[in-house]
C-alpha cells in the first residue's frame, strides 16, 4: 500500500468528531474525484466506524489517504483504538451481532459497502478496522 | 568500467551541451523551412497521415515543428503536451493510428539528427556534444506526443463506454408517475451499480411513484446481482417509488429461490404488460377503450 | 445546531438544515413527541433533505421518532432521502423498515392528507 501523502486524520473523543471525520473524509473524496454515490458510501462508512469506535473503545482514530496501486486509485479508511479488542472477528461480521445494543449493523454494513475490508484486533490491546473504496 | 564512463562523460554532458545548445537551436530554426518541407515530404514517402490532405500536413508539420523547437530551447514540454492534446482530439476521429503518431515524431527526430551531422561537418567531438543536447530532449518529445495521444484515446474509450453504459440501462417514463426499467443483456455488478444510481436518479427528477424493472431480456442472474436488486428496490421505496419486477424467466425464478434471495418484499408480476396494469392500479389510472366507451355511451 | 420545527395547520414540519451530531437529533425527537401533544398535531413531517448520511444511529432515531409519534396518535413521514444516501442506507441494512418514506415535502403534504382524511373516515365512520 503506497502513501501518497494527503492524509486526514480525525481524533474521535465525542459525536461531534463523527461528524468531523465523515465531513473530511467526504471532502479527500471529492479531491480524488469520487462520484455522489460513492462519497455517500464513504461518508457513511465513516461514521459507522467513527462510531465503533465511540460505542467499544472510548475513542480512537478515523484516518484517511488516498491509495494508488496501478491501474486504480482509490481511498483507504482506517479505524484504530486501543480499546478492549474484538474477540471473535468472524462473529462481529455477521449482521445483526451486536453488544452495545441495537446498532450491530455496523461493521459487516461496511464490509458490504466497500471494495475491500479487514480487521486486526489484538484482545487488550486494540482494533484497526481498514477499508477501501477504489475508484470506478 | 561503467564508473570511468560515468566520470569521462559528466563534464562533456553538464559543461558541453550548454554551449552547442544556442547553436543546436539556432541551427534548426535558421533551416525551419528546408527541415520542415523535407520533413513532410518523408512523411507523404512513407505513406503516413494518409487521411490528411497535404495542406492540413502542411500546418500540423509547421506547429509540431515550432513545437519541438520550442521544446529544445525553453527543455518544457508543457507547450508541446497541450498540442499534442488538441491534435489528438482533431486527429483520432478520422482514424489516425498510434504507430502513425508516433512515427512521424520519430521522422523528424530522424531528419534533424541528420541535418546535425551535416552540420557537425563530421567533428566528431561537436556531433558527440549535439547528440547529448538532443537526444534526451528528442525523447521527452516523444514520450510526450505519443503519451498525449494514447491518454486522448484512453479518454474517448472511457467516455465511448460510459454513453453504451447508459444507453444499456435506458430509465423511460411512461405516464405520470410511472417509470419502466428495461433491462437486457446480461448485468454485472458495475452495470447494476449504473442500473441502480440511473433509477435512483430516475425516480428523483421524474417524481415516480412507481417503477416497473422489467427483466425479461436477462438470460441468467448471479447471487451478488440478486441481491443488488434486492437493495434497489428497498431504496427506490425509501425514495417514495414502489418497485415492480416484471418478466422473471423459469431460470432466474429457480436460481433465485436456490441461492436463498428474499424475495418476498419484492412485488413480482409474470410480464410486462401486467407490470403496467398493476403500476395503473397503483397510481389510480384506468386504461379504456376508445370504441368501448363510445359503445357504452351509446347503449345508455 | 437546533432543527427548527415549523407548525403548518394539523402538521409539523421539522426540515434538517445540516448535518446533525447524535445529540442533536435525540432532542429532535424529543421535542417532536412532546409538540405533537401540544399542538394536537395530526401529523409529522421530517425533511431530511440536506442529510449527506443516514447512518445507523440517525436511521434508529428516525425509527424511535415514528414509533413515538404513533403512540401520541400521529402519523410520521420522512422525505427527502437523496438517492445516494437510500443506496448507502440498504448497503448498510438500514431500510427505515414500518416507517413511511416519500420524495419530498410536497409528497408528504399529500401523504400526510391522505393519510389523515382516511383516519377521519374510519373514526367517524363517513
Amino acid at each position: 500500500m503506497a502513501v501518497t501523502g494527503n492524509e486526514v486524520r480525525v481524533l474521535i473523543k465525542s459525536d461531534e468528531d463523527i461528524l468531523a471525520a465523515r465531513q473530511e473524509g467526504r471532502e479527500l473524496g471529492v479531491r480524488l474525484g469520487f462520484g455522489p454515490s460513492d462519497l455517500a458510501v464513504i461518508a457513511t462508512s465513516i461514521s459507522e466506524l467513527a462510531r465503533n469506535l465511540l460505542l467499544y473503545a472510548k475513542n480512537g482514530s478515523i484516518i484517511c489517504w488516498p491509495i494508488n496501486k496501478e491501474p486504480r486509485k482509490g481511498i483507504v479508511i482506517q479505524a484504530e483504538d486501543e480499546g478492549p479488542g474484538i474477540p471473535d472477528v468472524e462473529a462481529v461480521l455477521k449482521d445483526g451481532y451486536s453488544t452495545s445494543g441495537g446498532l450491530g449493523l455496523g461493521l459487516p454494513g461496511v464490509r458490504r459497502m466497500m471494495d475491500e475490508f479487514a480487521i486486526v484486533s489484538h484482545p487488550g490491546r486494540g482494533t484497526t478496522v481498514t477499508a477501501i473504496k477504489w475508484k470506478e | 568500467m561503467s564508473a570511468a564512463r560515468k566520470v569521462t562523460r559528466r563534464p562533456g554532458a553538464e559543461g558541453g551541451t550548454a554551449d552547442v545548445f544556442p547553436e543546436l537551436v539556432a541551427h534548426v530554426r535558421k533551416n525551419r523551412t528546408r527541415l520542415r518541407e523535407e520533413w513532410a515530404h518523408r512523411i507523404t514517402e512513407a505513406d503516413m497521415l494518409t487521411v490528411m490532405t497535404e495542406e492540413e500536413i502542411a500546418t500540423e508539420t509547421t506547429s509540431i515543428y515550432d513545437n519541438y523547437v520550442n521544446v529544445l530551447e525553453t527543455g518544457d514540454v508543457e507547450a508541446m503536451e497541450a498540442y499534442a492534446r488538441n491534435l489528438s482530439e482533431r486527429i483520432i476521429p478520422r482514424g489516425v493510428e498510434t504507430d502513425e503518431v508516433i512515427g512521424i515524431v520519430l521522422l523528424l527526430r530522424d531528419v534533424l539528427l541528420r541535418s546535425l551531422l551535416e552540420q557537425s561537418q563530421c567533428r566528431l567531438d561537436l556531433l558527440s556534444r549535439m547528440l547529448d543536447a538532443f537526444e534526451p530532449a528528442a525523447r521527452r518529445i516523444t514520450v510526450t506526443v505519443a503519451a498525449g495521444f494514447v491518454h486522448e484515446r484512453e479518454r474517448i474509450i472511457r467516455q465511448q463506454q460510459d454513453a453504451i453504459r447508459e444507453l444499456s440501462t435506458p430509465v423511460l417514463p411512461v405516464r405520470e408517475g410511472l417509470l419502466i426499467l428495461p433491462i437486457v443483456g446480461v448485468i454485472d455488478p458495475q452495470r447494476a451499480r449504473q442500473l441502480t444510481q440511473q433509477l435512483l436518479r430516475g425516480i428523483r427528477a421524474n417524481r415516480a411513484k412507481v417503477v416497473v424493472i422489467d427483466i425479461t431480456g436477462v438470460p441468467s442472474i448471479n447471487s451478488t446481482v440478486a441481491n443488488h436488486l434486492v437493495l434497489t428496490v428497498e431504496a427506490a421505496r425509501l425514495l417514495g417509488a414502489a418497485a415492480i419486477v416484471t418478466g422473471l424467466s423459469p431460470e432466474i425464478a429457480q436460481t433465485l429461490v436456490t441461492i436463498g434471495v428474499d424475495l418476498s418484499k419484492m412485488n413480482t408480476v409474470c410480464d410486462l404488460r401486467e407490470g403496467i396494469e398493476e403500476a395503473d392500479r397503483t397510481l389510480g389510472f384506468r386504461v379504456t377503450r376508445m370504441d368501448d366507451s363510445i359503445d357504452q355511451e351509446k347503449g345508455r | 445546531m437546533q432543527v427548527p420545527i415549523l407548525k403548518q395547520g394539523p402538521y409539523l414540519i421539522a426540515s434538517v438544515q445540516a448535518a446533525l451530531r447524535d445529540a442533536d437529533l435525540i432532542a429532535l425527537r424529543n421535542a417532536l413527541t412532546e409538540q405533537v401533544g401540544t399542538y394536537r398535531s395530526r401529523g409529522v413531517i421530517v425533511d431530511v433533505t440536506a442529510m449527506d448520511v443516514l447512518d445507523s444511529f440517525a436511521c434508529r432515531t428516525l425509527s424511535e421518532i415514528a414509533s413515538m409519534i404513533r403512540l401520541r396518535g400521529a402519523q410520521t413521514v420522512i422525505v427527502g432521502i437523496q438517492p445516494e444516501v437510500a443506496f448507502s442506507m440498504v448497503q448498510l441494512g438500514l431500510k427505515l423498515e414500518g416507517v413511511a418514506t416519500v420524495l419530498d415535502l410536497e409528497e408528504g403534504l399529500k401523504y400526510m392528507e391522505r393519510r389523515t382524511k382516511r383516519m377521519d373516515h374510519g373514526r367517524y365512520g363517513k
